[in-house]
């Protein structure tokens, strides 16, 4: 199973929940942090670090010799990444999305493929908790490879909880999209809300069925509650608005080992996203099948 | 004229909280909202729409089913595995690359512009304001930052206006790039937790890599006041300006609620006090003082 933790507005507890549940289920549970700009997920579980890998992208290489200063390359480039001005060609590696367009294009064969670090994977356990998360390199802009080569690690034998970044665009989309389940957190405020309400339409689109939970209860208002009746979404946990569990985040740790009744909760928000999957799963809804396609 | 970005790498430390009271010491400028992906300064600003446009962000490959003979160079050809096995383009995969369109021996495939978003050209109490939406689920955020940042500079010059507030986005990517080349200095907003300093760190390492002067302060600072320092001694460190420190203050949600910003509504309490220092400070540097050309 794969639960996509995800919430729009950014610094809602997206890490807070995803690090939390992981740490109540305790075994058969993995960690993907694919918040690659931001990964926070580590700071709070301290992995052990066993692996590493580059996440690479190709880019391309010019054989000046066998140029011929055609400029097909530089018109089937969307991106302009190649530029080719008289007898000079000079390509910018930072706008190259690496379609291999220009490759496939040559007709000289001049143009061969060179590897560009986007970032890298960092893969480890914290006691039976697997844990995987990415890290984009600072100045790089590509971080969907990043994330999508994360998704390819899921294991079908364990829960996967995955930590979103925050937004609605492609790295949101690479996150959420084949999970069985989106869990939402919010916070009880107009940009949380309104942020809310962005993800909802995502989520939409992905048709992925999912739950809210909503942090820092008893901050801002009541709109949430009413928005989340309004659509059908289920609310499936409250965290309250409190000073000691602020703190606690505030230092790096867990809530559920430093204030252990938080456990059962998170292992009963665990269970309530199992029954609305299985429910899910009994119920002969034709997108399961799409579903599952699009998961590997 | 200059321009001040709020970033904040974290998310959810403030920074449309931040940009919407500075709105308030400041006659001479424009208001531009780059985090198009979930923007909120609008609702802390109720916007008079001037102008709006659609943002035409990119191409979309579309297979035409009475041309394609199936031959598979498309589903070959594609690295972002959007041509599925059934001759049809998944969108949400699709990179826009145009490599299937250019190269289909059949010429069976179409490559539309698509519109990604909208953006607007607001009247403000503050001032004019521009800002956008990303439509759900699209790309070229990025593209739609820098879109957004060129029409401020537009009316900027237009009208002689001072000074653009730039509200950015959460990260250290591909629109945080976007909302920052050229400006005078970005300002931090970090939150003095052990992720906060985290990211920071990893925005500050941006920053110095584009060469963008960078200034850092801290909301909620009494939430950790180790963690405070341990800002405080980074920016020492790294040579940031330190602007200073605000308290937590549940007034930032409930101006939130009014639709305002902390100084319309509550202008003498201990949080406003502090938001006006550090916009003083941050406009006394010298980065700030540095006319850039349009």
């Amino acid at each position: 199973m794969i639960i996509s933790i995800a919430s729009g507005k950014g610094g809602t507890g997206k890490t807070t929940v995803a690090t939390n549940l992981a740490f109540s289920l305790g075994k058969n549970v993995q960690i993907m942090d694919c918040d690659v700009e931001e990964p926070n997920s580590h700071l709070f579980l301290k992995p052990e670090i066993r692996e590493r890998q580059a996440v690479i992208a190709p880019i391309p290489l010019i054989n000046e010799f066998k140029c011929s200063y055609c400029k097909k390359c530089m018109e089937i480039c969307r991106f302009g990444a190649i530029a080719v001005v008289g007898k000079k060609i000079i390509t910018f590696p930072e706008l190259c999305h690496s379609c291999g367009g220009c490759m496939a294009v040559c007709p000289e064969d001049a143009i061969l493929e060179n590897d560009r670090e986007l970032g890298e994977i960092e893969t480890g356990s914290i006691g039976d908790i697997s844990f995987i998360h990415g890290r984009l390199k600072v100045g790089q802009v590509m971080s969907p490879p990043i994330i999508k080569k994360i998704r390819t690690l899921a294991d079908k034998q364990m829960v996967n909880i995955i930590d979103a970044p925050p937004g609605t665009s492609c790295p949101v989309i690479a996150a959420m999209k084949g999970a069985d389940f989106v869990l939402l957190v919010t916070e009880p405020t107009p940009f949380g809300l309104h942020d809310l309400t962005l993800a909802v339409e995502t989520i939409k689109i992905l048709n992925i069925p999912h739950g809210i939970v909503i942090n820092r209860a008893g901050l801002g208002n009541n709109d949430v509650k009413e928005y989340a009746k309004k659509e059908g979404i289920p609310i499936l946990m409250e965290i309250p608005f409190d000073k000691k569990i602020a703190q606690v985040y505030s230092r790096g740790e867990l809530i559920v080992e430093k204030i252990p009744e938080y456990k059962d909760k998170f292992l009963d928000l665990f269970d309530q996203i199992k029954n609305l999957v299985n429910n899910l799963a009994k119920s002969p809804v034709k997108d399961i099948a799409d579903k599952g396609a699009a998961t590997k | 004229m200059r321009e001040l970005v709020i970033l904040s790498g974290k998310g959810g430390t403030g920074k449309t909280s931040l940009t919407a009271a500075f709105a308030s010491f400041s006659s001479d400028m424009i208001l531009c909202d780059a985090d198009v992906d979930a923007a909120d300064l609008h609702l802390l600003m109720a916007p008079d729409i001037q102008q709006k446009t659609d943002f035409q962000g990119g191409n979309e490959a579309i297979i035409n089913p009475d041309k394609c003979t199936r031959c598979g160079l498309c589903i070959e050809l594609c690295r972002f595995d959007a041509v599925k096995s059934t001759f049809e383009i998944d969108p949400i995969e699709c990179e826009g690359c145009g490599v299937c369109y250019d190269l289909c021996p059949e010429k069976a495939i179409d490559f539309p512009v698509t519109t990604c978003g909208e953006w607007y050209i607001s009247d403000t109490r503050f001032g004019p304001m521009v800002h956008a939406r990303l439509g759900i689920a699209q790309e070229n955020s990025g593209r739609l930052v820098a879109l957004v940042r060129q029409e401020a500079r537009k009316i900027v010059q237009k009208n002689k206006i001072d000074l653009i507030l730039t509200d950015g986005p959460p990260g250290i990517g591909c629109p945080v790039i976007a909302s920052m080349g050229q400006a005078n200095a970005i300002l931090i907003v970090a939150e003095p937790t052990i992720s906060g300093i985290h990211d920071l760190a990893r925005l500050a390492q941006l920053a110095a890599h584009f060469k963008i002067p960078a200034i850092v302060c801290v909301n909620k600072y009494d939430l950790n006041l180790d963690q405070t320092k341990a800002i405080k001694d980074l920016a020492k460190e790294k040579n940031i300006t330190f602007a200073g420190v605000i308290p937590f203050d549940k007034n930032f949600t409930e101006s939130m609620i009014q639709g305002k910003n902390i100084i319309e509504t509550y202008e003498n309490s201990q949080a406003s006090i502090a938001v006006r220092k550090i916009w003083e400070k941050v406009m006394a540097q010298p980065a700030m003082n540095i006319e850039r050309l349009i």
